[in-house]
């Protein structure tokens, strides 16, 4: 047996988005050996999708936000099954870090005093998000990698995870391919990080690229690491509908925070015909105080349109249900209609929204400034993922770390716009500190070259499958978006999510036939098949973990179940890997929240 | 169904060749989707680079009946299709496969640059102040999502292979976005004249006309560069000036 090529670091950070590229800088700062393991070239992970902006109370629009609102915020919209902890260390960490990235280039929207600008959002009381048009994300990024590549970080762009590698019960590594020539590589590493992302691409709608196959999460369950919220998925209120090919693609929650409203197909705002208890003091019930919140007047409470995306979902799918829908099966969302109450509207929606503007006029044939969009749900984030310790981001396997989407915590059932852009800036901070710590403390162990081996040849079974009667890696893909899509979608019922898992068993089984051909070389078949694997551990997850929770709460909905249960309220769900291989589920009761904590969420509810 | 037919470059040990495909086409798509459904169909092992399919990621660019362009962002219906439809890689950048090609240069090249250097703080807190008016300049440049569409049609790089000389619009509207930062005081003159080879653009706008941004490199990016490095180097007042105190 020949040994595969090794690095060696003493900090493996997988996945180069934001949270990898915060870890992998943090990391490099406490002056350890860093290495960066992208799965597509540097610079364009999900992270550059991000749109509206990163939520962060710097308090520079209006002075009464706080850490304390941001917190208290965060747990509502999560319905109280955030881990508290990191919704606490969020909400005091991200000014911090937001103004850290202005001092590495980052050039956000300014205030007439020449501060950074803050934008309205859904959920968030005060005007909070730090901004850069509708391309926050991308200015992340790019100044995050531009700052990263001078620190000494090794980067390894467009390779692939398939294995972690464990030694003594701690993480030792990881096995993996490089796209170019396919062939395998290993890392031996004293820490490694998972920032990984989500898993999008587990539904047949969704905002997610190609990359989004859930790897970190599938890659810590194999390993025996606990997932947790797994059934808390997001489905983005507003993704573009039509034309079809466009289905599932973004568009920013800043369209409704610049004062974008949604309509039925009788042109009614239905939005305001159902507000949650929990919001109703804070919400506009009329439109003309709306519109007085999205221009800024203090003494107003926000439109509707701005309650959590959970909701918004909840309401589109109600209208199209009830026949009001829009031609495609979704609802109109105006923006054009300032127009009315701005001079200058046109430009003023062009200079906020140029994205939007330039996406619906090149993929859509429409002009944002002079008709509605139609838009409907979009899978967009998983708030489930591996479950980590709160200060230290390290997961229940000693020396793996996990950050930004692919971790668990922080958004409870359902997530904020713009709390992951500084979910990511904050944990990735915090996974890259200490998981620098950790490889200080516990030196580097060795790898079981032969484990190695073995999971590089069952890397390659679909090559040896061939044509033949061998399966289409796409076809088995496709298939498992669609069912996901129609059996443990948006509204979930018991029978429908246990006949998933049955065809989820059946496309398991599918997908060990799975067949290639052609070379090793940049083979997109071959990628597609060996990612299945990961995307079905997840959809598995899901799926267990939603039959679990027999309530409805944030971005899980139950029509079998349709109120929220307070019984519910006490614990999360976790799915982790029994020794046979099957998935166990279990409830794990939330830490009790401190009585000063509880106090910020009671004075925060008027 | 209609179906349009598609001529895309494959990759063999010969070098490559064009293989025919034929696509059904449906209502608003774009060039990236027949390239999947060619995958998912007929070709499990076309390699293309892709990733946010919306425009944002700069990874799909390819040349599309000879235009450089991003494959997400080109509908069919902007397209003749009772010819059938060619899509190339990238012709400035050596091909790894099919239409992928090594764009590793472009990374190599950003590390050259001097990377942003602020002045100390404005206020105590450790912030900065900074008016609008002041980044709306720099803004535009950061737009860009590094599709390197602007380098592939760059003649210097692409017809002249200089790529040792000059290091092509890209990147010098990076230096621009770092030279025109309010906040910055490094200084890249001297290299833009330099090592980075500004010299070697005449303008001839192709970068400026491909970028799927809308960016104004030529007259926004690269001519007040130039202008800077002329005021430094060659203005013959300055350049007096220098002969006597020397």
């Amino acid at each position: 047996m020949t040994t595969l090529p090794t690095y060696e670091y003493d900090v493996l950070v997988i996945g180069a988005g934001g949270a990898g590229l915060r870890a992998a800088i943090e990391a490099s700062a406490a002056g350890v050996k860093v290495g960066l393991i992208c799965k597509s070239l540097l610079g364009k992970a999900h992270t550059v999708m991000a749109e509206g902006g990163v939520a962060a109370a710097l308090a520079n629009v209006d002075d009464r936000d706080s850490w304390k609102v941001h917190f208290a915020d965060t747990m509502r919209g999560g319905q109280y099954v955030n881990n508290w902890r990191m919704a606490e260390l969020h909400a005091k960490e991200a000014p911090d870090r937001v103004r850290e990235l202005e001092a590495w280039g980052a050039v956000f929207d300014r205030t007439t005093d020449g501060r950074i600008l803050q934008r309205n959002f859904g959920g968030h009381r005060y005007p909070r998000l730090a901004h850069v048009g509708d391309r926050t994300g991308l200015e992340m990024i790019r100044t995050l990698q531009d700052y990263g590549v001078h620190r000494g970080i090794d980067v390894h762009m467009e390779f692939t995870v398939v294995s972690l590698l464990q030694t003594d019960g701690r993480a030792s590594g990881v096995v993996g391919y490089e796209r170019e020539r396919g062939r395998f590589q290993v890392f031996n590493a004293a820490a490694v990080v998972l920032a990984t992302g989500g898993a999008g691409r587990a539904f047949k709608i969704t905002s997610n690229s190609w990359e989004g196959t859930g790897d970190g999460h599938a890659l810590a369950y194999q390993a025996g690491a606990e997932l947790m919220d797994m059934e808390f998925i997001q489905f983005h209120p507003t993704g573009m509908i039509w034309p079809p090919s466009v289905q599932g693609i973004l568009v920013t929650e800043g369209v409704r925070g610049e004062g974008g409203v949604l309509l039925n197909k009788e042109g009614r705002r239905f939005m305001f015909d159902d507000i949650p208890e929990a919001y109703r003091n804070q919400t506009a019930d009329n439109e003309e105080e709306g519109w007085r919140y999205t221009q800024g007047d203090k003494n107003a409470r926000r439109p509707p349109e701005l309650l959590t995306r959970d909701h918004v979902a909840r309401c589109i799918m109600r209208e199209v249900k009830a026949g009001r829908g829009s031609p495609h099966g979704g609802v109109f969302l105006d923006i054009s209609w300032i127009k009315k109450r701005l001079s200058g509207g046109a430009e003023h929606i062009k200079r906020k929204l140029p994205s939007m503007y330039h996406q619906f006029k090149e993929l859509g044939d429409i002009d944002i400034t002079s008709e509605a969009m139609e838009v409907g749900p979009t899978t967009h984030y998983i708030m489930g993922g591996i479950r980590v310790d709160a200060d230290s981001q390290m997961s229940t396997i000693p020396g793996l770390f996990a950050a930004g989407e692919c971790a668990a915590g922080i958004n409870g059932a359902n997530r904020l716009g713009g709390n992951s852009l500084s979910d990511l800036l904050v944990f990735g901070k915090r996974a890259g500190e200490y998981g620098a710590a950790f490889a200080r403390d516990n030196r580097r162990v060795p790898i079981d070259p032969a484990m190695a081996q073995r999971a590089a040849d069952d890397a390659l079974k679909p090559f040896e499958h061939g044509r033949g009667k061998a399966e289409n890696p796409y076809s088995i893909q496709s298939d498992l978006q669609e069912m996901m899509q129609r059996l443990v979608g948006i509204v979930r019922t018991e029978s429908e999510m246990q006949d998933a898992v049955k065809e989820l068993a059946s496309l398991k089984e599918r997908a060990t036939r799975a067949g290639v051909t052609g070379h090793r070389e940049y083979n997109p078949g071959w990628h597609t098949a060996i990612d299945l694997k990961n995307l079905l551990a997840v959809s598995e997850a899901i799926a267990r973990s939603a039959i679990e929770r027999k309530e409805s709460r944030g971005g899980h909905f139950r029509e079998d179940f349709p109120d929220k249960n307070p019984e519910y309220a006490t614990f999360n769900i976790v799915t982790r890997r029994r020794p046979d291989g099957s998935m166990e589920v279990v409830r794990v009761p939330l830490a009790p929240l401190p009585p000063e904590l509880q106090q910020i969420i009671e004075d925060q509810k008027s | 169904m209609t179906t349009a037919a598609f001529k895309v470059w494959r990759s063999d040990d010969a070098g490559g060749h064009y293989e025919n495909f034929s696509v059904d086409v449906v209502p608003g798509m774009v060039v990236l989707d027949a390239i999947h459904q060619i995958q998912a169909t007929q070709a499990g092992d076309l390699a293309v680079r892709w990733n946010c399919k919306a425009g944002k990621c700069g990874s799909c660019s390819a040349e599309i009946n000879g235009n450089p362009r991003l494959m997400c962002m080109t509908r069919l219906n902007t397209l003749n299709l009772l010819a059938p439809v060619t899509v190339e890689p990238m012709r400035a950048f050596p091909l790894i496969k099919d239409l992928v090609t090594d764009v590793s240069w472009n990374y190599r090249v950003k590390k050259t640059i001097t990377p942003f250097t602020p002045r100390p703080a404005d206020a105590p807190d450790g912030t900065w102040r900074m008016q609008q008016a002041d980044v709306d300049r720099v803004q535009e440049f950061r737009k860009c999502i590094e599709c390197f569409l602007c380098q592939d049609v760059c003649h210097i790089l692409r017809d002249h292979h200089l790529h040792d000389g000059f290091i092509g619009p890209r990147f010098v509207t990076y230096a621009a976005a770092l030279e025109m930062h309010p906040l910055d005081v490094a200084d890249r003159v001297p290299a833009l004249k330099g090592e980075h080879g500004i010299g070697y653009c005449n303008i001839t706008r192709c970068c400026t006309k491909v970028c799927p941004e809308h960016i104004t490199i030529t007259e926004n990016a690269i001519i007040p560069l130039k202008e800077r490095v002329v005021d430094r180097f060659y203005d013959p007042l300055t350049k007096l000036l220098r002969i006597f105190k020397s």
